[in-house]
């Protein structure tokens, strides 16, 4: 018998090496697990009948192309478009053997922070069907969590992999900005965008980390990637880790989530870290407000090519002007259409320099800062996400109170820098993430420290009302 | 036409195709003449997700190009996305290039009668062609009155080159020959057909005129859509023809961009926008800067052909400036470099007889080619006529052309003309009481019975003497 809920990939795998599994059983048994439980947590956009393989099971978010199979980007503008091209990523996972389960929910184009701007309906956190998962992959990090999928691939803008793993109680990592393709990846803000993986464990991570990231050929902002280890050390000695005073003392962090959050720092220090504080002032104060100048601005540009001419929703009207206006208005939700105002606005004819111009001047400030936090420390620490997860329709109608939930995500990913959710305890019986940032390249180090609090921690990942 | 006291302001925007086997920023075949949409793929159909990824034989050849220009080449250019939305631009964007050009100022001397004309270059930078749009079943392919409007992609995504000069020309003659000389360096490169015909060349113009010894510049007008140098002169001139009229009239000439029509020669103004273009540049953050080695550079430097400039003011001395121009800028000059002979007679044959027979100069054996022009006066000319049409033929020899002597004996004609004249009387009648212009008709009968073979000097001698006998 299977428990999807506690098994982890990597066991996966050695079940399947060892032979004491078929990929056939592993993959019923995440077949009904999604019976079981997606109706509920509604994980899922599409899914595929039968595997396409030998291997371990995996779910792609939906804005990850796939060919052959339906990719919307949780968008009606993208509904019934079948890719003829797999994603760069989607390929290295099917060249590793890894079988595609279907395709997970997602905001529209990625742009959300609990999947509720999906076009086909939120999912559900499994800790908490009445809350939110986070997002905007939160079918991701939900499948996860629920035991739907032993691991799954997200994309992460400027949260969208690290905030959804913490509000579901699981591992979730935002590569550095070029070590992974963006090659068939749904573009929202290109110049932020990543893909990455959302698993059970920071050694999970690590494997899927090293089976996507490289140096890809048709992504020129990719880079060569440092040999991916795969964690063993317990223990902390010799790390030194930085906690930005800014990141803690931000306005809005749950008290529970606090403690939460300084309870694992004592316990870092237990296993032989360094702590200390530093200073990143410019990036909290700035970091989301540039982020929503950037993101939306590269939005409007990607996604300008949904005109209905060449594939996906086309509205039924004669002349083009009006074909791509009725296609656009029909097509795309709020938030999009809320987004692509904003980031046309930032780039328009006398508005440049005072918003897109000055917001990637603060970016390279941003990164200034990080680097300068980076001479003392290996990897800095924070809370993910301000608060665990909320109840669905509580900031629907409050954009920016969405928007603030990003708030701590958002400055190292403006730096391009990686970011790892470890769950790191409960508040309110909800689940809690620790975010550790490393500099450029430095995923080894992220994940190393990772897995020591991970092992030290001893977070039981399976929601409580599951087990 | 200009008056005395108006001089013309004149910019140019050109447009290059470039050569490449490869679309600029994927790996489809530029091929666009072939069945529509053929040559396409996820990047230059914007399919989602898809990536675009810079040509480097593009950017090698807009180097090369910038140095023939006398460009700055950037170390480190970036690609822009320029904003619109229109059916035959997929992406809703096309990439270009915008604030850090790979070729930055430049200079492009134009040799004329008197000096040189030094045409400043503002820039030229590297950007996409879009795809072509097809309109269905209205006239002529445009789009007023079209049922519906097809899309072929085969073309979207071909690597353009676009130069933009300094207002720096003062005649259509003076454009007319920069886009000469300009069209033959890019030839000579090897980067671009540079066909008007075929819409690899595309030129636009920017035309002003102000009072002579003004300073500034007056606001000007854009002429479109001429698709010949001949067409773009006889635009330039009707466009400063009817701003002099305007300013002389007391009005005020307005920014106004203008279709040329070839057939009527008329310039129709398109209609004004309600709003200026807005296309929010950004810099495209899917692509890194483009950064030439130095080793790029310096090679293309070194194997940048002599400008043709240069080569007209070499040849100036020996032909005149005309004759110098004409075989530079039809690319007849190497040749001529390599056919030994009376220099003149030379220059006249590869500009005439050659050029009306459209004979490649590239493919033709300068030494034979020679022999053949020394003995020109020699071979009856229809066999001249030949020969010269198939010296660019491979293996092309001179000699059995050169044994077909004219003939020039008297002994042979005399008699010939006689009976002619004789079996002609009437002709022969009206010749002599004033119908010279007959004389030619003789000519045609004698070339007839010799098979063209008669020396024509000797034949019309003949006939003279004997017609006023």
């Amino acid at each position: 018998m299977i428990d999807t809920l506690r098994l982890t990939a990597e066991e996966a795998l050695g079940l399947l090496e060892r032979r004491e599994v078929s990929a056939r059983e592993l993959w019923d048994a995440y077949r009904a697990a999604i019976d079981e439980r997606d109706g509920e947590l509604h994980c899922f956009l599409s899914l595929v009948d039968e595997p396409a393989g030998e291997g371990v099971p995996i779910a792609l978010k939906d804005v990850i192309g796939t060919k052959g199979i339906e990719t919307t980007a949780g968008s009606k503008i993208l509904k019934g478009y079948v890719p003829l091209y797999d994603s760069t990523v989607a390929r290295r996972c099917k060249e590793a053997g890894l079988v595609t389960l279907g395709k997970t929910n997602t905001d529209e184009f990625a742009m959300g922070s609990s999947t509720e701007n999906s076009a086909f309906g939120p999912s559900r956190n499994p800790w908490d069907p009445t809350r939110v998962p986070g997002g905007s992959g939160g079918g991701s990090a939900a499948a996860v969590a629920g035991g739907l999928a032993p691991w799954a691939l997200g994309s992460d803008t400027g949260g969208s992999i690290k905030q959804p793993a913490a509000l579901c109680g699981i591992v979730g990592l935002r590569p550095t900005y070029g070590t992974v393709s963006r090659y068939g990846i749904v573009a929202f803000a290109s110049s932020l965008d990543q893909v990455g993986p959302t698993t059970k464990t920071v050694r999970d991570c690590a494997l899927l980390y090293r089976t996507i990231a490289g140096r890809d050929p048709s992504d020129s902002t990719t880079a060569d990637v440092p040999e991916v280890e795969l964690p063993e050390r317990e223990d902390l000695r010799g790390v030194r880790i930085g906690v930005p005073k800014q990141m803690v003392e931000a306005e809005g962090i749950e008290s529970g989530v606090k403690d939460a959050f300084e309870r694992t720092i004592q316990l870092a220090r237990e296993l032989g870290a360094e702590v200390g504080e530093c200073e990143l002032p410019l990036s909290v104060e700035y970091g989301l407000p540039c982020y929503y100048l950037v993101a939306p601005a590269e939005a409007s540009s990607n996604l300008a090519r949904y005109d209905g001419v060449r594939y996906g929703l086309r509205a039924p009207e004669d002349a083009y002007h009006a074909m791509v206006m009725r296609t656009r208005d029909e097509g795309f939700g709020d938030e999009p259409k809320r987004r692509i105002m904003l980031g046309t606005y930032a780039l328009s004819a006398g508005y440049f320099e005072a918003y897109y111009g000055q917001a990637q001047k603060v970016r390279t400030v941003i990164r200034r800062e990080h680097a300068e936090a980076f001479e003392r420390f290996d990897v800095l620490a924070s809370p993910t996400s301000p608060t665990v997860a909320f109840e669905l329709g509580a900031k629907t109608q409050d954009p920016l109170a969405m928007y603030a939930n990003d708030l701590l995500t958002i400055p190292s990913c403006m730096a391009g820098l990686p970011g790892l959710n470890v769950p790191c305890g409960l508040s309110e019986g909800l689940p809690v993430g620790l975010q550790l940032i490393g500099p450029q390249f430095a995923e080894n180090a992220l994940f190393a420290a990772g897995h020591a609090l991970e092992r030290a921690l001893g977070f039981d990942r399976v929601p409580e009302r599951l087990r | 036409m200009a008056g005395l006291s108006w001089e013309p302001v004149i910019g140019l925007e050109i447009h290059v195709q470039l050569k490449t086997r490869t679309k600029m920023f994927c790996a489809c075949e530029v091929a666009y003449f072939d069945t529509p949409n053929s040559h396409t793929c996820p990047v230059c159909l914007a399919h989602p997700g898809a990536l675009p990824v810079a040509n480097a034989k593009a950017i090698e050849y807009t180097v090369k190009l910038g140095l023939a220009l006398g460009c700055e080449i950037a170390p480190r250019a970036l690609f822009h996305r320029k904003n619109y939305f229109y059916p035959d631009l997929p992406k809703g964007y096309q990439i270009s290039q915008y604030d850090v050009p790979l070729c930055g100022k430049g200079a492009f001397t134009v040799p004329e009668p008197e000096g040189d004309r030094v045409v400043g270059i503002t820039r030229a930078h590297l950007e996409e062609d879009a795809a072509k749009n097809v309109h269905v079943g209205g006239t002529g392919g445009r789009i007023g009155g079209a049922a519906h409007t097809n899309v072929d992609f085969n073309r979207g995504g071909t690597p353009l080159v676009e130069i933009v000069t300094e207002p720096d020309l003062r005649s259509s003659d003076e454009a007319k020959r920069f886009l000469q000389l300009l069209r033959r360096t890019i030839v000579e490169l090897g980067i671009s057909d540079a066909e008007m015909e075929k819409g690899t060349l595309r030129v636009d113009a920017n035309v002003s005129v102000r009072e002579r010894g003004e300073t500034g510049y007056r606001t000007r007008a854009e002429l479109k859509n001429m698709n010949s140098f001949n067409f773009i002169a006889r635009g330039i001139d009707a466009e400063i023809e009817r701003q002099i009229g305007v300013w002389e009239g007391g009005g005020e000439v307005v920014q106004q961009t203008f279709d040329f029509d070839a057939a009527t020669g008329k310039l129709t103004p398109r209609r004004a926008k309600e709003e200026a273009d807005d296309y929010r540049y950004f810099p495209e953050p899917d692509l890194v800067p483009v950064e030439p080695s130095a080793e790029l550079v310096e090679r293309a430097r070194a194997e940048l052909p002599e400008l043709p400039g240069t080569r007209v003011r070499r040849l100036e001395p020996e032909l005149g400036f005309d004759l110098a121009e004409g075989l530079v800028a039809s690319g007849r000059d190497r040749l001529f470099a390599r056919t030994p002979g009376d220099r003149r007679a030379v220059a006249n044959v590869l500009m005439n007889e050659l050029a009306g027979a459209g004979v490649d100069p590239d493919a033709v054996d300068g030494d034979e080619l020679g022999k053949l022009i020394e003995a020109r006066n020699r071979v009856p000319r229809p066999v001249f006529a030949d020969a010269i049409a198939r010296s660019g033929d491979e293996g092309f020899s001179a000699d059995p052309f050169l044994a077909e002597e004219a003939t020039s004996d008297v002994a042979e004609l005399g008699p010939l003309i006689d009976e002619i004249l004789a079996a002609n009387a009437g002709q022969v009648a009206a010749y002599r009481s004033g119908k010279e212009g007959l004389l030619g008709f003789f000519v045609g009968q004698v070339m007839k019975r010799t098979d063209g073979k008669a020396d024509p000097r000797v034949v019309n001698e003949l006939l003279r003497a004997k017609l006023s006998a």
